[in-house]
């Protein structure tokens, strides 16, 4: 500042030209450029560190799981035998498990994500706006290991006691889907896992799309409705599609909570390594299996066959996000923005 | 307000009475009453804040999508008061167009934004939707510049192609009343002179009232002017009296600049 003072004092007909006038000391100079290559390598330290933190994780999963790897070959995600006694492992069924329970969570959980947002953004009355949106990041953060316990005491008894049974004489004799709903009713299994996911991802999809909603100009939504459309086409047909990379960023981060999710659960999932068409039937999941077994694991073949579990859900993540990718750029390609 | 009598008044399409506009708490416009004139082009003139946007806004109730903002009054359409709590918006939205400040074309293609408010009402074969298009496009003086692309994104075109869209995307519903307000606002001069070209033809069809900041393009393009002012309509008048012989000071104070 003082620099730039002087210079402005400077009279008129000084012998220097004025950019030179102005010219910050040379040790001031110094210091500024290497402030400068400081915050630019730290920043690109840090961000190269994400970089090896991936690769070194993917690394030594795969190191970790290479004894199984040779043991069973891609056969490992084909079959459905967990058997520590005999040492014969297979995925399936935790994959299975964790598919199933992430789709019902998704299934739930994004048209319910989607009504808050569109009510929080279109249809309240500013003083509800507020309540309602904290209340969906309270939700947030509420601990898995509560959701769990709360699932497993209070929601698994009155679910069995009450709406399975309902399901069962209800939706057990529909054609093609009737199956799913077949079993006794013991409150616990894969639906109850899949609903309890759902509440834990409506939270993250919710307010994910509320702010990508907020952000939609005004004078946007209003030449949808200055045609004559309602609310509901202003927002299928406007603000859906100019939001969409936001919403499949939070349906997926919605989803990445699903796949991963390990306490809740293991509470409530049953886990029993079977596999049947009725949701009603224990299930495990990849995360609950390992949670459940890594303290019980014994012999090198069998702690492998775990890390590999890990590392499939790394790989179903990944194969998630690309898919999404994918997904965008096919959206993206229909609409005309490419061609 | 001071209103000459003009010789044989052109037939009113919109005949305001007694409107008061609230936001909230705070009163945006004051007893307001004037006729806009079916197939003319009424031009709302004013400095920021004086509520001509306010009041085009109240002829479609768009402040209806807004909580604490209301009107008083009356607002006579196809003698039908469209202020009327039982007065169904969404169809009063298809009779009563309106073009925004901004080009606002809608995330899909150059067709879809023509098509999707006429799928709202009619139900039409996709050859009659292909006629429409067309004629929406020919409409907005668009066809020729963008037939050969209708399938692309109606955000690849320029900034006055895009009002023009805007513009075919309202008169394809055929609507009775286009609301343009401040049209040009965000366009380039040679776009600008486009719009109100385009505009000027569509008074043969459309009862079109407009709001603007650019005198010039009142003086214009309009065939009555009203000059507002806090809240209240100053004076309304025959476009060329408004300019060349404004009755009231106040009026010709702004229009030559010495405004303030």
């Amino acid at each position: 500042m003082d620099a730039l003072d002087h210079a402005l004092e400077a009279p008129q007909g000084a012998s220097l030209p004025l950019s030179m006038s102005r010219s910050i000391p040379e040790t001031q100079l110094r210091r500024q450029h290497l402030y400068d290559l400081v915050f630019r390598n730290v920043t690109r330290i840090f961000a190269f560190l994400v970089l090896a933190l991936l690769i070194g994780i993917l690394i030594s999963l795969l190191i970790g799981s290479w004894p199984a790897l040779k043991a069973f070959g891609p056969g490992f995600l084909v079959s459905h035998e967990w058997n520590p006694v005999t040492e014969k492992f297979g995925a399936l069924v935790p994959i299975f498990g964790t598919l199933v329970t992430s789709f019902i969570a998704l299934l739930i959980g994004i048209p319910v994500s989607f009504g808050i947002a569109v009510f929080l953004t279109e249809l309240s009355p500013l003083w509800l706006r507020r309540p309602i949106g904290t209340a969906i990041e309270l939700l947030a953060a509420i601990p898995s290991i509560i959701y769990g316990m709360w699932g497993l005491f209070v929601f698994a008894p009155v679910f069995g006691d009450h709406v399975q049974p309902w399901m069962i004489e209800h939706l057990g004799p529909v054609w093609l889907i009737g199956p799913l709903f077949k079993g006794a009713p013991q409150g616990i299994g894969m639906l109850t896992a899949g609903i309890i996911l759902a509440i834990m991802v409506v939270p993250f999809i919710a307010s994910v799309m509320r702010d990508v909603f907020e952000v939609v100009p005004a004078m946007l939504k209003e030449s949808a409705y200055a045609v004559g459309a309602t609310t509901w086409e202003v927002v299928w047909n406007v603000v859906l599609p100019y939001t969409k990379i936001g919403v499949v960023g939070g349906i997926l981060l919605g989803l990445g909570r699903a796949l991963g999710e390990t306490m809740a659960v293991t509470f409530v999932i049953g886990n029993a390594n079977r596999m049947g068409t009725s949701l009603f039937a224990p299930g495990t999941s990849i995360a609950s299996a390992l949670a459940n077994e890594f303290t019980e694991a014994v012999g090198g073949l069998y702690t492998s066959a775990l890390i590999e579990l890990g590392l499939i859900l790394f790989l179903i993540t990944f194969v998630v996000l690309a898919l999404s990718k994918i997904l965008l750029y096919r959206l993206a390609k229909r609409e005309g923005t490419r061609t | 307000m001071e209103t000459t009598a003009h010789t044989a008044p052109p037939a009113s399409k919109i005949k305001v009475s007694q409107l008061n506009f609230f936001y909230g708490s705070y009163q945006a416009l004051t007893d307001i009453d004037l006729n806009i004139a079916e197939k003319h082009i009424t031009a709302f003139i004013g400095p920021s804040g004086c509520g001509k946007s306010t009041l085009l806004r109240t002829f479609n109730r768009m402040y209806d999508l807004y909580p604490g903002h209301r009107a008083t009054g009356e607002i006579m359409l196809n003698n039908n008061n469209i202020l009327d709590p039982r007065q169904d918006v969404i169809a009063l939205r298809a009779k009563v167009g309106m073009v925004f400040q901004k080009p606002t074309p809608f995330p899909m293609s150059i067709y879809e934004n023509i098509a999707f408010g006429v799928k709202l009402y009619e139900r039409l074969s996709s050859g009659e939707m292909d006629e429409r298009v067309e004629w929406a496009l020919r409409k907005a003086a668009l066809w020729d510049e963008v037939k050969n692309k209708l399938r692309q994104s109606g955000l690849s075109l320029s900034g006055g192609q895009q009002q023009r869209l805007c513009i075919a995307r309202a008169v394809a519903v055929k609507p009775e009343v286009l609301l343009l307000d401040e049209p040009t606002s965000a366009l380039d001069p040679i776009s600008t002179a486009k719009i109100e070209e385009l505009v000027n033809e569509l008074k043969a069809d459309y009862t079109i009232a407009i709001v603007t900041h650019n005198m010039q393009q009142a003086a214009r393009v309009s065939d009555f002017t009203a000059y507002m002012y806090l809240g209240k309509l100053i004076e309304f008048d025959i476009t060329d009296k408004i300019f060349i012989n404004p009755g009231r000071k106040e009026t010709e104070d702004y229009i030559t600049g010495r405004f303030g």
